[in-house]
Protein backbone atom coordinates (compact mmCIF):
# COMPACT_ATOMS: atom_id res chain seq x y z
CA UNK A 1 0.00 0.00 0.00
CA UNK A 2 1.26 3.56 -0.87
CA UNK A 3 0.16 6.04 1.80
CA UNK A 4 -0.80 9.57 1.09
CA UNK A 5 -0.06 11.55 4.59
CA UNK A 6 -3.19 13.60 5.42
CA UNK A 7 -2.25 16.76 7.34
CA UNK A 8 -5.13 19.03 6.15
CA UNK A 9 -2.47 20.11 3.46
CA UNK A 10 -5.18 20.38 0.42
CA UNK A 11 -4.67 18.54 -2.79
CA UNK A 12 -4.27 15.31 -1.56
CA UNK A 13 -7.42 14.23 -4.08
CA UNK A 14 -5.05 15.30 -6.98
CA UNK A 15 -2.24 13.31 -5.86
CA UNK A 16 -4.59 10.52 -5.32
CA UNK A 17 -6.25 10.31 -8.68
CA UNK A 18 -2.51 10.45 -10.64
CA UNK A 19 -1.26 7.62 -8.60
CA UNK A 20 -4.97 5.67 -9.33
CA UNK A 21 -4.46 7.02 -13.14
CA UNK A 22 -1.21 5.21 -13.08
CA UNK A 23 -3.17 1.71 -11.96
CA UNK A 24 -1.70 2.11 -8.33
CA UNK A 25 -3.46 2.10 -4.98
CA UNK A 26 -2.93 4.77 -2.68
CA UNK A 27 -4.96 5.51 0.60
CA UNK A 28 -4.97 9.22 1.90
CA UNK A 29 -4.65 8.54 5.85
CA UNK A 30 -3.14 9.77 9.30
CA UNK A 31 -3.61 6.65 10.94
CA UNK A 32 0.69 5.90 12.45
CA UNK A 33 0.16 2.47 11.85
CA UNK A 34 -0.94 2.40 8.57
CA UNK A 35 1.72 4.58 7.64
CA UNK A 36 4.53 2.48 9.18
CA UNK A 37 3.38 -0.40 7.20
CA UNK A 38 3.32 1.22 4.11
CA UNK A 39 5.69 0.14 1.19
CA UNK A 40 5.84 3.94 0.12
CA UNK A 41 4.91 7.09 1.78
CA UNK A 42 3.84 10.35 -0.34
CA UNK A 43 3.46 13.18 1.23
CA UNK A 44 1.95 16.16 -0.81
CA UNK A 45 0.03 19.35 -0.38
CA UNK A 46 0.29 23.09 -0.58
CA UNK A 47 0.18 25.25 2.61
CA UNK A 48 2.13 27.11 5.18
CA UNK A 49 5.13 25.22 6.50
CA UNK A 50 4.01 26.34 10.64
CA UNK A 51 0.60 25.14 9.90
CA UNK A 52 1.91 21.83 8.42
CA UNK A 53 4.33 21.05 11.32
CA UNK A 54 1.40 21.61 13.94
CA UNK A 55 -0.71 19.11 12.16
CA UNK A 56 2.31 16.51 11.77
CA UNK A 57 3.03 17.01 15.18
CA UNK A 58 -0.57 16.58 16.70
CA UNK A 59 -1.13 13.69 14.97
CA UNK A 60 2.26 12.33 16.41
CA UNK A 61 3.63 12.11 12.30
CA UNK A 62 6.28 13.94 11.92
CA UNK A 63 8.13 11.15 14.81
CA UNK A 64 6.88 8.67 11.87
CA UNK A 65 8.26 10.62 8.92
CA UNK A 66 11.57 11.04 10.68
CA UNK A 67 11.22 6.78 11.26
CA UNK A 68 10.45 6.16 7.76
CA UNK A 69 13.51 8.37 6.40
CA UNK A 70 16.12 6.29 9.24
CA UNK A 71 14.93 2.88 7.62
CA UNK A 72 14.87 4.08 4.30
CA UNK A 73 11.02 3.45 3.01
CA UNK A 74 10.81 5.61 -0.31
CA UNK A 75 9.35 8.60 0.37
CA UNK A 76 8.34 11.26 -2.32
CA UNK A 77 7.26 14.90 -1.23
CA UNK A 78 5.77 17.44 -2.95
CA UNK A 79 5.40 21.37 -2.60
CA UNK A 80 5.21 21.86 0.90
CA UNK A 81 6.44 17.95 1.49
CA UNK A 82 9.93 19.20 0.43
CA UNK A 83 10.24 22.76 2.85
CA UNK A 84 9.43 20.71 5.74
CA UNK A 85 12.48 18.00 5.04
CA UNK A 86 14.26 20.88 6.37
CA UNK A 87 15.47 22.05 9.54
CA UNK A 88 13.67 25.63 9.62
CA UNK A 89 11.65 27.54 6.99
CA UNK A 90 11.19 31.70 8.07
CA UNK A 91 7.57 30.88 6.95
CA UNK A 92 6.30 32.42 10.52
CA UNK A 93 9.54 31.03 12.15
CA UNK A 94 8.85 27.35 11.80
CA UNK A 95 10.65 24.95 12.57
CA UNK A 96 10.25 21.65 10.37
CA UNK A 97 11.55 17.88 10.25
CA UNK A 98 15.04 18.48 10.32
CA UNK A 99 15.63 15.21 8.02
CA UNK A 100 17.75 17.35 5.92
CA UNK A 101 19.98 19.62 6.64
CA UNK A 102 19.07 23.50 5.37
CA UNK A 103 16.76 25.91 5.08
CA UNK A 104 13.82 27.51 3.86
CA UNK A 105 13.61 30.92 2.60
CA UNK A 106 11.15 33.12 0.76
CA UNK A 107 11.28 34.31 -2.89
CA UNK A 108 12.08 38.36 -3.06
CA UNK A 109 9.23 40.62 -4.15
CA UNK A 110 10.53 42.77 -6.89
CA UNK A 111 9.30 44.51 -9.78
CA UNK A 112 8.27 42.03 -12.52
CA UNK A 113 8.21 38.82 -9.91
CA UNK A 114 5.14 37.92 -8.55
CA UNK A 115 5.37 36.01 -5.19
CA UNK A 116 4.25 33.12 -5.13
CA UNK A 117 5.23 32.24 -8.28
CA UNK A 118 2.52 30.75 -10.12
CA UNK A 119 2.67 28.44 -13.09
CA UNK A 120 5.28 26.97 -15.33
CA UNK A 121 8.79 26.73 -14.71
CA UNK A 122 11.84 24.93 -16.01
CA UNK A 123 13.62 22.18 -13.95
CA UNK A 124 17.25 21.53 -14.85
CA UNK A 125 18.49 17.77 -13.75
CA UNK A 126 21.80 18.15 -12.34
CA UNK A 127 22.39 15.00 -11.31
CA UNK A 128 21.45 11.66 -12.64
CA UNK A 129 19.05 10.21 -10.80
CA UNK A 130 16.12 7.34 -11.24
CA UNK A 131 13.44 9.35 -10.68
CA UNK A 132 14.49 11.39 -13.85
CA UNK A 133 14.11 8.41 -16.54
CA UNK A 134 12.52 9.13 -19.63
CA UNK A 135 12.58 13.33 -18.22
CA UNK A 136 13.42 15.52 -20.93
CA UNK A 137 15.99 17.80 -19.27
CA UNK A 138 15.23 20.50 -18.89
CA UNK A 139 11.80 20.52 -18.89
CA UNK A 140 8.37 22.64 -17.43
CA UNK A 141 6.82 21.72 -14.33
CA UNK A 142 3.75 23.47 -12.74
CA UNK A 143 4.67 25.63 -9.59
CA UNK A 144 2.86 27.36 -6.78
CA UNK A 145 5.40 28.52 -4.25
CA UNK A 146 6.38 32.05 -2.07
CA UNK A 147 8.97 29.62 -0.73
CA UNK A 148 12.48 27.83 -1.58
CA UNK A 149 14.16 25.37 0.13
CA UNK A 150 18.06 25.50 0.35
CA UNK A 151 19.98 22.80 1.24
CA UNK A 152 23.35 22.81 2.91
CA UNK A 153 24.44 19.57 0.88
CA UNK A 154 24.72 20.48 -2.68
CA UNK A 155 25.08 16.83 -2.77
CA UNK A 156 21.33 16.10 -2.56
CA UNK A 157 20.16 18.76 -4.93
CA UNK A 158 19.34 17.05 -7.94
CA UNK A 159 17.13 19.48 -9.80
CA UNK A 160 17.08 23.34 -10.29
CA UNK A 161 15.07 26.25 -11.26
CA UNK A 162 15.30 30.06 -11.40
CA UNK A 163 12.62 32.62 -10.19
CA UNK A 164 13.93 35.60 -8.48
CA UNK A 165 17.04 33.48 -7.43
CA UNK A 166 18.11 30.21 -9.12
CA UNK A 167 16.49 27.75 -6.50
CA UNK A 168 16.24 23.91 -5.72
CA UNK A 169 13.32 22.46 -6.86
CA UNK A 170 14.41 18.74 -6.27
CA UNK A 171 15.93 16.85 -3.81
CA UNK A 172 17.32 13.27 -3.29
CA UNK A 173 19.15 10.81 -0.99
CA UNK A 174 19.10 7.83 -0.54
CA UNK A 175 15.08 6.62 -1.07
CA UNK A 176 13.89 9.44 -0.54
CA UNK A 177 12.70 12.50 -3.00
CA UNK A 178 11.13 15.80 -3.05
CA UNK A 179 9.96 18.56 -5.80
CA UNK A 180 9.03 21.72 -5.31
CA UNK A 181 6.41 21.50 -7.90
CA UNK A 182 3.52 19.56 -8.43
CA UNK A 183 4.19 16.32 -10.46
CA UNK A 184 1.06 15.50 -10.18
CA UNK A 185 -0.19 18.60 -11.90
CA UNK A 186 2.76 18.98 -14.57
CA UNK A 187 1.05 16.70 -17.03
CA UNK A 188 2.91 14.18 -18.63
CA UNK A 189 6.27 14.60 -17.51
CA UNK A 190 4.92 14.86 -14.28
CA UNK A 191 3.38 11.71 -14.25
CA UNK A 192 6.42 10.27 -15.67
CA UNK A 193 8.09 11.18 -12.62
CA UNK A 194 5.74 9.69 -10.42
CA UNK A 195 5.88 6.76 -12.11
CA UNK A 196 9.06 6.18 -11.42
CA UNK A 197 8.88 6.45 -8.25
CA UNK A 198 5.50 4.12 -8.07
CA UNK A 199 8.13 1.58 -9.71
CA UNK A 200 10.95 2.01 -7.97
CA UNK A 201 11.83 -1.14 -5.74
CA UNK A 202 14.73 -0.76 -3.21
CA UNK A 203 17.81 -2.11 -3.81
CA UNK A 204 19.61 -4.96 -2.09
CA UNK A 205 22.20 -3.12 -0.76
CA UNK A 206 20.52 -0.58 0.37
CA UNK A 207 18.56 0.01 3.82
CA UNK B 1 14.76 23.90 -26.03
CA UNK B 2 15.25 27.10 -24.51
CA UNK B 3 15.51 29.92 -26.64
CA UNK B 4 19.01 31.95 -25.97
CA UNK B 5 16.82 35.49 -26.29
CA UNK B 6 13.68 34.99 -23.59
CA UNK B 7 15.22 34.90 -20.08
CA UNK B 8 14.13 31.66 -18.08
CA UNK B 9 11.51 32.39 -15.67
CA UNK B 10 8.20 31.33 -14.87
CA UNK B 11 6.47 30.49 -18.53
CA UNK B 12 3.00 32.85 -19.31
CA UNK B 13 -0.21 31.10 -19.57
CA UNK B 14 -2.26 30.00 -22.23
CA UNK B 15 -5.63 29.01 -20.22
CA UNK B 16 -8.87 27.55 -22.52
CA UNK B 17 -11.89 28.61 -20.50
CA UNK B 18 -15.03 25.93 -20.83
CA UNK B 19 -18.41 27.35 -19.89
CA UNK B 20 -20.46 24.31 -19.11
CA UNK B 21 -24.26 24.27 -18.82
CA UNK B 22 -26.38 21.15 -17.22
CA UNK B 23 -22.68 19.27 -18.31
CA UNK B 24 -22.13 20.34 -21.38
CA UNK B 25 -19.76 22.95 -22.66
CA UNK B 26 -20.98 25.91 -24.61
CA UNK B 27 -19.54 29.22 -25.41
CA UNK B 28 -21.68 32.82 -25.56
CA UNK B 29 -21.34 35.98 -27.18
CA UNK B 30 -21.34 38.67 -24.79
CA UNK B 31 -22.57 36.10 -22.18
CA UNK B 32 -25.49 35.86 -24.35
CA UNK B 33 -26.74 33.36 -26.91
CA UNK B 34 -25.11 30.55 -25.62
CA UNK B 35 -24.32 27.46 -28.43
CA UNK B 36 -23.37 23.95 -27.43
CA UNK B 37 -19.54 22.92 -28.57
CA UNK B 38 -19.15 19.91 -26.79
CA UNK B 39 -18.20 17.63 -24.09
CA UNK B 40 -16.51 19.16 -21.23
CA UNK B 41 -14.22 15.70 -20.53
CA UNK B 42 -13.33 15.87 -24.60
CA UNK B 43 -12.37 19.20 -24.66
CA UNK B 44 -10.51 19.00 -21.53
CA UNK B 45 -8.37 16.41 -22.83
CA UNK B 46 -7.91 17.84 -26.47
CA UNK B 47 -6.24 20.94 -24.60
CA UNK B 48 -4.15 18.82 -22.05
CA UNK B 49 -2.82 17.09 -25.31
CA UNK B 50 -2.59 20.25 -27.29
CA UNK B 51 -0.63 21.89 -24.40
CA UNK B 52 -2.89 24.30 -22.36
CA UNK B 53 -1.19 24.99 -19.55
CA UNK B 54 -4.03 25.57 -17.43
CA UNK B 55 -8.10 25.16 -17.80
CA UNK B 56 -10.76 26.92 -16.34
CA UNK B 57 -14.49 25.45 -16.21
CA UNK B 58 -17.03 28.00 -15.80
CA UNK B 59 -20.54 26.13 -14.51
CA UNK B 60 -23.38 28.68 -15.87
CA UNK B 61 -26.24 26.54 -14.69
CA UNK B 62 -29.09 28.43 -14.23
CA UNK B 63 -30.88 25.97 -11.71
CA UNK B 64 -29.79 25.10 -8.60
CA UNK B 65 -30.70 21.48 -8.61
CA UNK B 66 -28.87 20.60 -11.37
CA UNK B 67 -25.34 21.97 -10.08
CA UNK B 68 -24.54 18.54 -8.87
CA UNK B 69 -24.02 17.83 -12.36
CA UNK B 70 -21.04 20.09 -12.25
CA UNK B 71 -19.16 18.15 -9.82
CA UNK B 72 -19.16 15.14 -12.05
CA UNK B 73 -17.88 17.01 -14.12
CA UNK B 74 -15.36 17.99 -12.36
CA UNK B 75 -14.15 14.99 -10.81
CA UNK B 76 -14.46 13.34 -14.06
CA UNK B 77 -11.96 15.64 -15.45
CA UNK B 78 -9.82 15.42 -12.64
CA UNK B 79 -9.26 11.79 -13.14
CA UNK B 80 -7.96 12.24 -16.70
CA UNK B 81 -6.20 15.64 -16.96
CA UNK B 82 -2.99 16.43 -14.82
CA UNK B 83 -2.71 20.03 -15.27
CA UNK B 84 -3.97 22.45 -12.97
CA UNK B 85 -7.73 23.45 -13.67
CA UNK B 86 -10.59 25.91 -12.11
CA UNK B 87 -13.70 26.04 -11.38
CA UNK B 88 -16.42 28.81 -10.66
CA UNK B 89 -19.89 29.98 -11.60
CA UNK B 90 -22.43 30.00 -8.84
CA UNK B 91 -19.87 29.19 -5.99
CA UNK B 92 -21.77 31.55 -2.86
CA UNK B 93 -20.22 29.37 -0.09
CA UNK B 94 -17.15 27.79 1.76
CA UNK B 95 -19.21 24.41 1.41
CA UNK B 96 -19.81 24.99 -2.55
CA UNK B 97 -15.79 25.93 -2.56
CA UNK B 98 -14.96 22.45 -0.69
CA UNK B 99 -17.04 20.39 -3.10
CA UNK B 100 -15.51 21.32 -5.99
CA UNK B 101 -11.78 21.28 -4.48
CA UNK B 102 -12.70 17.71 -3.15
CA UNK B 103 -14.42 16.70 -6.82
CA UNK B 104 -10.24 17.42 -7.99
CA UNK B 105 -9.91 21.13 -8.92
CA UNK B 106 -7.07 23.09 -8.36
CA UNK B 107 -8.40 26.51 -7.29
CA UNK B 108 -12.01 27.84 -7.27
CA UNK B 109 -12.96 31.37 -8.90
CA UNK B 110 -15.40 33.49 -7.23
CA UNK B 111 -16.87 36.21 -8.90
CA UNK B 112 -20.57 37.76 -8.18
CA UNK B 113 -20.50 35.87 -4.64
CA UNK B 114 -17.14 37.12 -3.70
CA UNK B 115 -18.56 40.95 -4.67
CA UNK B 116 -21.74 40.41 -2.95
CA UNK B 117 -19.77 38.85 0.17
CA UNK B 118 -16.16 39.58 0.36
CA UNK B 119 -15.63 37.85 3.20
CA UNK B 120 -16.08 34.56 1.00
CA UNK B 121 -12.45 35.06 0.21
CA UNK B 122 -11.05 35.25 3.35
CA UNK B 123 -12.55 32.25 4.23
CA UNK B 124 -11.51 30.50 1.35
CA UNK B 125 -8.08 31.75 1.10
CA UNK B 126 -8.00 30.75 5.51
CA UNK B 127 -9.80 27.09 4.60
CA UNK B 128 -7.89 26.22 1.43
CA UNK B 129 -4.67 29.02 1.21
CA UNK B 130 -4.73 32.16 -1.09
CA UNK B 131 -3.54 30.02 -4.16
CA UNK B 132 -6.66 28.67 -4.09
CA UNK B 133 -8.79 31.40 -4.46
CA UNK B 134 -8.84 32.79 -7.70
CA UNK B 135 -11.04 36.43 -7.88
CA UNK B 136 -12.55 36.72 -11.12
CA UNK B 137 -14.11 40.16 -11.88
CA UNK B 138 -16.50 41.19 -14.52
CA UNK B 139 -15.80 44.50 -15.99
CA UNK B 140 -17.28 47.19 -18.30
CA UNK B 141 -16.03 50.31 -19.57
CA UNK B 142 -17.86 53.59 -17.87
CA UNK B 143 -17.36 57.12 -17.61
CA UNK B 144 -15.40 58.28 -15.05
CA UNK B 145 -16.33 59.37 -12.04
CA UNK B 146 -15.55 59.93 -8.00
CA UNK B 147 -17.38 56.61 -7.41
CA UNK B 148 -15.70 55.19 -10.19
CA UNK B 149 -12.11 56.71 -10.60
CA UNK B 150 -10.52 54.40 -12.86
CA UNK B 151 -13.81 54.41 -15.54
CA UNK B 152 -13.61 50.65 -14.97
CA UNK B 153 -16.58 49.41 -13.14
CA UNK B 154 -17.51 45.90 -11.76
CA UNK B 155 -20.87 43.86 -12.67
CA UNK B 156 -22.24 40.69 -11.32
CA UNK B 157 -24.76 38.26 -12.49
CA UNK B 158 -23.42 37.50 -16.12
CA UNK B 159 -22.56 41.60 -16.59
CA UNK B 160 -26.18 42.15 -15.94
CA UNK B 161 -25.72 44.22 -12.82
CA UNK B 162 -23.55 47.32 -12.30
CA UNK B 163 -22.14 47.49 -8.80
CA UNK B 164 -20.79 50.77 -8.17
CA UNK B 165 -17.49 49.72 -7.51
CA UNK B 166 -13.97 50.61 -9.03
CA UNK B 167 -12.69 48.06 -10.86
CA UNK B 168 -8.81 48.93 -9.37
CA UNK B 169 -10.03 49.22 -6.13
CA UNK B 170 -11.94 45.90 -6.13
CA UNK B 171 -8.45 43.83 -7.30
CA UNK B 172 -6.46 45.60 -4.59
CA UNK B 173 -8.80 44.52 -1.87
CA UNK B 174 -9.51 40.95 -3.16
CA UNK B 175 -6.35 40.67 -2.95
CA UNK B 176 -5.93 42.20 0.74
CA UNK B 177 -8.81 39.80 1.21
CA UNK B 178 -6.54 36.70 0.18
CA UNK B 179 -7.30 36.02 -3.44
CA UNK B 180 -4.58 34.18 -4.95
CA UNK B 181 -4.89 35.02 -8.63
CA UNK B 182 -7.05 38.12 -10.41
CA UNK B 183 -9.31 37.27 -13.43
CA UNK B 184 -9.79 40.36 -15.31
CA UNK B 185 -13.06 39.49 -17.51
CA UNK B 186 -13.80 42.38 -19.95
CA UNK B 187 -17.51 42.87 -20.97
CA UNK B 188 -16.72 44.66 -23.56
CA UNK B 189 -14.13 42.80 -25.39
CA UNK B 190 -16.00 39.52 -24.63
CA UNK B 191 -16.89 37.32 -27.62
CA UNK B 192 -15.52 40.65 -29.78
CA UNK B 193 -12.26 38.94 -30.86
CA UNK B 194 -10.82 41.97 -31.18
CA UNK B 195 -8.13 41.45 -28.81
CA UNK B 196 -7.96 42.13 -24.45
CA UNK B 197 -8.24 45.42 -23.05
CA UNK B 198 -5.18 46.26 -22.76
CA UNK B 199 -5.14 49.14 -20.80
CA UNK B 200 -7.83 47.89 -18.25
CA UNK B 201 -5.22 44.66 -17.96
CA UNK B 202 -1.87 46.61 -17.43
CA UNK B 203 -3.94 48.50 -14.63
CA UNK B 204 -4.89 45.88 -12.74
CA UNK B 205 -1.66 43.72 -13.18
CA UNK B 206 0.38 47.26 -12.00
CA UNK B 207 -1.46 47.51 -9.10
CA UNK B 208 -1.96 43.89 -7.59
CA UNK B 209 1.30 42.15 -6.55
CA UNK B 210 -0.37 38.58 -7.46
CA UNK B 211 -1.02 37.10 -10.81
CA UNK B 212 -3.68 38.70 -12.96
CA UNK B 213 -4.92 36.43 -15.99
CA UNK B 214 -6.61 38.33 -18.74
CA UNK B 215 -10.27 37.37 -20.62
CA UNK B 216 -12.68 38.56 -23.74
CA UNK B 217 -11.39 39.22 -26.65
CA UNK B 218 -8.84 36.77 -27.70
CA UNK B 219 -9.43 36.63 -31.97
CA UNK B 220 -5.48 35.87 -32.53
CA UNK B 221 -2.18 35.07 -31.05
CA UNK B 222 -1.06 38.35 -31.45
CA UNK B 223 -3.61 39.57 -28.99
CA UNK B 224 -1.97 37.13 -26.43
CA UNK B 225 1.59 38.58 -27.46
CA UNK B 226 0.09 42.29 -26.48
CA UNK B 227 -1.55 41.49 -23.35
CA UNK B 228 1.52 39.55 -22.07
CA UNK B 229 4.24 42.01 -23.29
CA UNK B 230 2.08 45.45 -23.32
CA UNK B 231 -0.24 44.82 -20.22
CA UNK B 232 1.93 42.53 -17.92
CA UNK B 233 -0.25 40.13 -18.05
CA UNK B 234 0.81 36.61 -16.14
CA UNK B 235 -1.86 34.49 -18.56
CA UNK B 236 -4.33 34.74 -21.14
CA UNK B 237 -7.62 33.26 -21.24
CA UNK B 238 -8.64 31.68 -24.80
CA UNK B 239 -12.08 30.21 -25.67
CA UNK B 240 -13.81 30.76 -29.15
CA UNK B 241 -10.60 30.91 -31.12
CA UNK B 242 -9.64 27.36 -30.28
CA UNK B 243 -12.72 26.07 -29.27
CA UNK B 244 -13.66 25.64 -32.93
CA UNK B 245 -10.12 24.69 -33.74
CA UNK B 246 -9.37 28.13 -35.67
CA UNK B 247 -6.05 28.18 -33.98
CA UNK B 248 -4.41 25.56 -31.41
CA UNK B 249 -2.46 25.76 -28.17
CA UNK B 250 0.60 24.52 -29.72
CA UNK B 251 0.30 27.09 -32.76
CA UNK B 252 -0.52 30.34 -30.43
CA UNK B 253 3.02 28.81 -28.14
CA UNK B 254 4.69 28.88 -31.78
CA UNK B 255 3.72 32.25 -32.48
CA UNK B 256 4.71 33.26 -28.94
CA UNK B 257 8.32 31.92 -28.59
CA UNK B 258 9.30 33.65 -32.34
CA UNK B 259 7.96 36.99 -30.45
CA UNK B 260 10.12 36.01 -27.29
CA UNK B 261 7.71 35.42 -24.71
CA UNK B 262 8.72 32.83 -22.53
CA UNK B 263 5.80 30.06 -23.04
CA UNK B 264 5.55 25.97 -21.98
CA UNK B 265 6.64 24.92 -25.27
CA UNK B 266 7.06 20.76 -24.47
CA UNK B 267 4.59 18.95 -22.60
Amino acid sequence: MIAIIDYNAGNLTSVQRAVNHLGFQAEITADPDLIQSAEKIIFPGVGAAKATMTTLRERGLDLILRQAFEVNKPMLGICIGIQILFHHSTEEDANCLGILPGQVRQFEARTGFKVPQIGWNMVHQTQPHWIFEGVPNPAHFYFVNSYYPIPDDDAIQIGTSHYTVGFCSVVAIRNLVATQFHLEKSGEVGLRMLTNFLKFTLLPDQG
Amino acid sequence: MRKANIPETITKRIIPCLDVREGKVTKGVAFQGNIDVGDPVEMARYYYENGADELVFYDITASNEKRNIMIDVVSAVADQIFIPFSVGGGLRTLDDMRKVLWAGAEKVSIDSGAVRNPQLITEGAKAFGNQCIVLSMQVKNVSSSRQIPSGYEIYIDGARRPMGLDAIAWATRGVELGAGEIVVNSIDQDGTKSGYELKLTKQIADNVPVPVIASGGAGNPQHLRDVFVESGADAGIVASITHYGEFSIDSIKTYLTAESVSVRSTW
